[in-house]
């Protein structure tokens, strides 16, 4: 939390002047003060609600797979999506910028690339840049400019705003959601990006050329959204740094989920309840420092009649961490795939209101939607099963397998 | 009455002649002495006394006595009404100040009537209370902004708690009972709150007149207050409780201090009161040791220091700036603020404070919830709100809105008989209540009384449950501060702005 109320770059940015606070709140501001989004289509301007596919594979042992899979996987829940929306996540697909994070940016017109271009090259060093490649796909068009970045942050902006490198990121990628009219930051970690736009997500996979891709964890999502299509940028995954998430259902308590999220610093501006377990996990897991698990037991709590029974130092643990959660509790139908750094997890909520599957075949971990959507991309798992209610499934990458998360990294870091 | 007046009663008594059995029981049973027998044992009323209280209606065997609204017709004027016209003639009669008890019966904007709430279809189901659990535990008192979990002695093992959480107040649903002070009501209402706030799973709340002996069993679920009259506090009274109140003030009369007359000071009551008996009980307006707020976290802390870190609870009206005051108060280290909005109950209180000093608690509950978010306090206490929580769907408003939990305190009374007649102040309830007079006190059966307190709750608490699953969240901390479940109907656009919530038909 060390942000907030800092002045981030030590300077008035062009673009954020008068709002020296950027993409965090003043200290005393109020929501409302708050800029809003630029209008994309009109349909930013409503919440997104809808059902969904999604999908998820971590090889832990560092294995690198075809894009190319999750799209096959993807592609037998086609009817789960409704061809408004589809996406992916890949980790371990920049194996030249390993430690380098990596913005995935759609672009409305040339304005808006050439405005984040200006931000990005003040407050970044710029180690690479080139379009993502695409190809014309019959069912995909009106697509925006798609272009990514490689960036690192000199030692001097970093001693200069007193921030983390992943705070610094953070702010970054608030700022040129929030300010640059036209500009929307898709992805924005380590070895990793984010393939997603309106269509059905094998025809997005092929848009994207994901077959062109290796890497160690996918995901994948096909949209069922119940309100306006129109918007690349509400399509699946939502990210921020290393985390991605594709989620099928609807948070009913994004009210306070958001609000409690405002007191943080993260500012709700995509109107999608995707966005705020994306903010929940950075939160808990990179902020707070709590594991994979405890974050999990945070988000989708189990009830006090299980508690009350536990044994006194899991029930004092429970008790405190659904007291100080409360407002974090992601409550209402869900099932999510988190991509991370360290590998993946998949979480339904409390009581599985929404389908999630899994299996495991060697050192590879799978989960989806459908079970047939795992079984279509490994035919003969070593098990499978249907996860519990609120119980996540954890694939954790051995150490050494994603340089920018190792421990090796950290020590020199 | 000897003294001619013009204020003509309020009520007549009806009685049916022909049912009429004589049988006496509504001599007895009036504590405000309307009926005496005539000298063929035919009850005669004196309508000027009748409060409407129907006591006399619910006691007649013989279902003869009526209460109707006097019909004298007075020559209209919406500007000086009939109401203004009694009241200058009462205070030209005794140039004093107009005493009254109970919330406002003013007809003031009611904006919890004017939102809705937001119900599943479709897209996010709705979850069916009778089949799936439904949660309302609340946890009252400050908590961390995070906390920190190890695993074993670092070398793995299974994970445990390493951050110590301030005590906390469980609630098992998100109701806690209002300050009413021993004094104000009557023993009995004191031994029914606290056996009804045990079996509820909740808290009672002793107001301003100390803890009577006999509650001491209770003490778990006790909040002890602390006033500007410190009546009855000393070392065992604070440590008595699961928690300590400071009142600041009172939501029915922001300001001013508490008058309890003499005659409601008893033998039981002076004990506890530790002052004499028959004297008024009068506490100052302000404390006498609080003139800001440096002062208010000397108090905070010296309670805390003298209960070994028991929550302090800190009571304010909500008044024009209750935001940023209740900003300080947390700042000053309260672990839960009571907010009490202006339409709350008392046992006495001039009516000009009563019916034109405050703010609603819906408003207040708004501003002050987003104010201690604005400036990243939040969590560091929580907020209680109370001062006209009228039914379960306020309180679910009131949580949406922001509130932790709701006080309720008329409720509870008219469980237990209260007909909302406004004379607390007189200690002439009939039904045993606000009174001391032993004759009308032991109508009140303290485990009758704590069996309705405890069926109201329960009742409450089922229908919060249905809210919560038709609103599709299992947990009632995912209600709470959730404006986006609520929408406004007949509010002005500056009050929807001040309150966070969006117009019936927009949507997400």
């Amino acid at each position: 939390m060390s942000a907030r109320g800092l002045n981030r770059f030590g300077e008035a940015d062009r673009r954020s002047a008068g709002r020296p606070y950027g993409g965090l709140p003043a200290p005393g501001s109020r929501s409302s003060d708050l800029v809003p989004r630029p209008e994309y289509t009109a349909e930013a301007e409503e919440r997104i609600l809808g059902g969904c596919g999604l999908m998820g594979v971590c090889d832990e042992s560092g294995g690198r797979m075809s894009g190319e899979l999750a799209l096959r996987s993807m592609s037998s829940m086609h009817d789960r999506g409704n061809g408004l929306g589809g996406g992916f996540a890949g980790y371990g697909i920049y194996p030249d910028f390993p430690y380098a994070f990596c913005f995935h940016m759609l672009f409305n017109d040339d304005v808006g690339k050439d405005d984040t271009e200006y931000y990005l090259a003040r407050h970044f060093v710029i180690l690479h840049h080139e379009p993502i490649p695409s190809k014309s796909v019959r069912g995909i068009e009106d697509e925006p400019i798609l272009w990514r970045y490689f960036l690192e942050i000199s030692d001097e902006r970093l001693a200069e705003t007193q921030l983390s490198a992943e705070d610094y990121v953070v702010h970054s990628v608030m700022d040129i959601n929030n300010h640059i009219k036209g500009a929307f930051v898709a992805s924005s970690g380590r070895n990793m990006g984010a393939f997603k736009g309106v269509g059905f997500p094998e025809e997005i996979g092929e848009f994207y050329r994901l077959d062109e891709y290796r890497g160690w964890t996918w995901t994948g999502h096909g949209r069922f959204p119940t309100n306006t299509p129109g918007w690349w940028g509400g399509a699946h995954p939502f990210c921020l740094l290393d985390y991605s998430i594709v989620h099928n259902g609807e948070i009913s308590s994004y009210g306070i989920n958001q609000r409690y999220l405002e007191m943080f610093g993260y500012k709700c501006s995509m109107r999608t309840d995707t966005e705020v377990v994306t903010y929940l996990f950075d939160l808990l897991l990179r902020r707070h420092g709590l594991s994979v698990e405890i974050a999990c037991k945070a988000l989708a709590s189990p009830f006090w009649k299980d508690i009350d029974l536990m044994e006194k130092e899991d029930r004092q643990l429970y008790t405190a961490l659904r007291a100080v959660y409360g407002p974090a509790l992601l409550n209402g139908p869900f099932a999510v795939v988190l991509g991370m750094g360290e590998g993946m997890v998949a979480l339904s909520d409390r009581i599985k209101l929404r389908p999630l599957a899994a299996a495991r075949k060697g050192t590879t971990v799978y989960v989806a939607s459908e079970e047939s959507a795992i079984r279509e991309i490994c035919p003969k798992p070593d098990l499978t099963w249907m996860p519990r209610a609120g119980e996540p499934v954890i694939a954790r990458l051995e150490d050494g397998v994603n340089l920018a998360t190792s421990a090796a990294y950290d020590a020199v870091a | 009455m000897t003294e001619m007046t013009f204020v003509r009663p309020e009520f007549r008594v009806r009685i049916d002649r022909e049912a009429c059995i004589k049988c006496g029981r509504c001599v007895h049973q009036c504590g405000w002495n309307v009926y005496h027998l005539d000298a063929d044992d035919r009850p005669m009323p004196d309508h000027s006394k009748c409060a409407a209280c129907h006591r006399c209606v619910t006691f007649c065997p013989a279902d003869a006595i009526t209460i109707e609204k006097n019909p004298l017709a007075y020559k209209e004027s919406d500007s000086m009404s009939s109401g203004l016209r009694k009241a200058i003639w009462r205070q030209a009669e005794t140039g004093g100040v107009l005493l009254t008890g109970m919330g406002t019966d003013k007809p003031y904007l009611r904006i919890f009537d004017h939102l809705l709430l937001d119900a599943c279809q479709v897209t996010n189901p709705s979850i069916d209370p009778l089949r799936e659990p439904m949660e309302l535990r609340t946890f009252l008192g400050r908590k961390p902004d995070s906390i920190e979990v190890g695993y074993g002695n670092g070398d793995g093992g299974p994970p445990k708690l390493l951050t110590e959480l301030d005590p906390q107040l469980m609630l098992e649903t998100p109701i806690v009972f209002g300050g009413m002070s021993f004094g104000s009501v009557s023993l009995n209402v004191h031994r029914a709150l606290a056996m009804a706030a045990k079996a509820s799973g909740t808290f009672m709340n002793t107001g301003e007149g100390g803890l009577h002996a006999d509650l001491e069993p209770y003490q778990d679920n006790i909040i002890v207050q602390c006033a500007s009259g410190r009546f009855g506090v000393h070392a065992d009274y604070l440590q008595a409780g699961a928690a300590v109140e400071i009142k600041i003030g009172q939501g029915a009369k922001p300001g001013i201090g508490g008058h309890l007359p003499g005659e409601k000071i008893d033998e039981q009551v002076s004990t506890t009161r530790m002052i004499p008996q028959g004297t008024d009980a009068l506490s100052p307006a302000p404390h006498h040791d609080i003139y800001s707020i440096e002062d208010l976290r000397q108090l905070i802390y010296a309670i805390k220091e003298a209960t070994g870190y028991k929550p302090v609870s800190v009571k304010i009206a909500c008044v024009h700036n209750v935001a940023a005051i209740a900003s300080g108060v947390v700042r000053a280290g309260a672990d839960i603020v009571y907010l009490d909005g202006f339409k709350g109950g008392t046992g006495a209180a001039p009516t000009i404070i009563r019916d034109h000093v405050g703010i609603p608690i819906e408003i207040a509950i708004a501003v002050v919830d987003q104010r201690l978010r604005d400036e990243g306090i939040r969590n560091r206490a929580s907020i209680v709100a109370a001062g006209g929580i009228r039914s379960s769907a306020d309180i679910v408003k009131a949580i949406a809105l922001g509130a932790d939990a709701c006080g309720v305190g008329t409720a509870l009374l008219v469980a237990m008989g209260c007909h909302v007649c406004q004379k607390c102040h007189t200690g002439c309830c009939s039904w045993g209540i606000t009174t001391q007079r032993p004759e009308l006190t032991r109508r009140l059966d303290p485990e009758w009384g704590a069996e309705r307190v405890s069926n109201l709750i329960r009742a409450w608490s089922h229908e919060i449950a249905e809210v919560l699953g038709a609103v599709g969240v299992n947990a009632i901390e995912s209600l709470r501060g959730s404006r986006e479940r609520l929408r406004a109907l007949g509010l002005d656009q500056t009050t929807m702005d001040i309150i966070g919530v969006k117009q019936a038909g927009v949507g997400h």
